[in-house]
């Protein structure tokens, strides 16, 4: 049932692509113009991430359908230096870049769930996904 | 995928510039270094930058906007942000920017008057 697209992140384009692809998978979904600037937003956030910190990964759309509830799903996987403390970087204001993304506490409340997945030195893969309502 | 350049007009002692599609990293750093560039050539001293077509923004085009109205600032210019829509203004807020101290205006009309309060003209 569920659909998967996939962007590898490798350059700053890519970020653009996944955004896009994002967006163009929500507008199909039927989800509204504040939703949709959520998911667009969440994917950059997170794509960006992988960009600055990992330096290559996947940014993956899914559309998801649970009993007649349509939702779409964005995974982020990279096989990066993983997050050191998970608890802190999920604290508001906290960044290890010097500012650039509004970090990961962004991402968890622009969407309705959130899952992060961490091992140091192996990667990071983070689920997030919005419900249409 | 090349960037493209954003154009910036000038209107008596001010510069308009009208962002019209999606920036990416490469556009966003460029038309930061233009307007810069634009106010010293034309002894500008207010900016608008109209956003009505901007559909969403993140942390990374927020901090270059944030970065060249503090830019301009020191160069002697003021900068109004218009056209701001409620879908940018609600996924910034909840994302955790809040452009502080940045002059905003509904749309360009309102923005160039606020402007020219701004400026005491």
């Amino acid at each position: 049932m569920d659909i998967q697209s996939c962007v590898n992140i490798q350059t700053e384009w890519d970020i653009v692509a996944a955004r896009q692809l994002g967006r163009n998978v929500a507008k199909e979904l039927g989800f509204g113009v504040v939703d949709q600037a959520r998911i667009t937003t969440a994917i950059s956030e997170l794509a960006r991430n992988i960009f600055i910190y990992a330096h290559k990964g996947r940014v993956c759309i899914e559309k998801m359908n649970d009993k007649g509830h349509a939702g779409l799903r964005i995974i982020a996987v990279d096989s990066g230096p993983g997050i050191n403390d998970i608890r802190l970087a999920m604290e508001d204001g906290y960044s290890t870049s010097g500012g650039l993304g509004a970090g990961l506490p962004g991402v968890k409340r622009l969407m309705d769930e959130f899952q992060i997945v961490s091992s140091q030195g192996k990667g990071t893969e983070i689920t997030a996904v919005k419900w249409i309502r | 995928m090349k960037s493209v350049r954003i154009p910036i007009l000038k209107l008596y002692n001010c510069l308009l510039v009208s962002i019209q599609w999606e920036l990416d990293d490469q556009t966003a750093l460029q038309f930061q270094e233009d307007l810069l560039h634009k106010i010293h050539e034309t002894n500008a001293n207010g900016v608008v930058i109209d956003l009505t077509s901007i559909d969403f923004i993140d942390s990374f085009i927020a901090k270059v906007l944030g970065d060249v109205i503090n830019m301009s600032k020191l160069m002697g210019a003021k900068v109004v942000i218009t056209g701001i829509q409620p879908a940018v203004a609600i996924t910034l807020i909840e994302l955790g920017i809040s452009l502080n101290d940045v002059l905003t205006s509904l749309d360009l009309e309102k923005g160039l008057e606020k402007l020219k309060q701004e400026l005491g003209e």
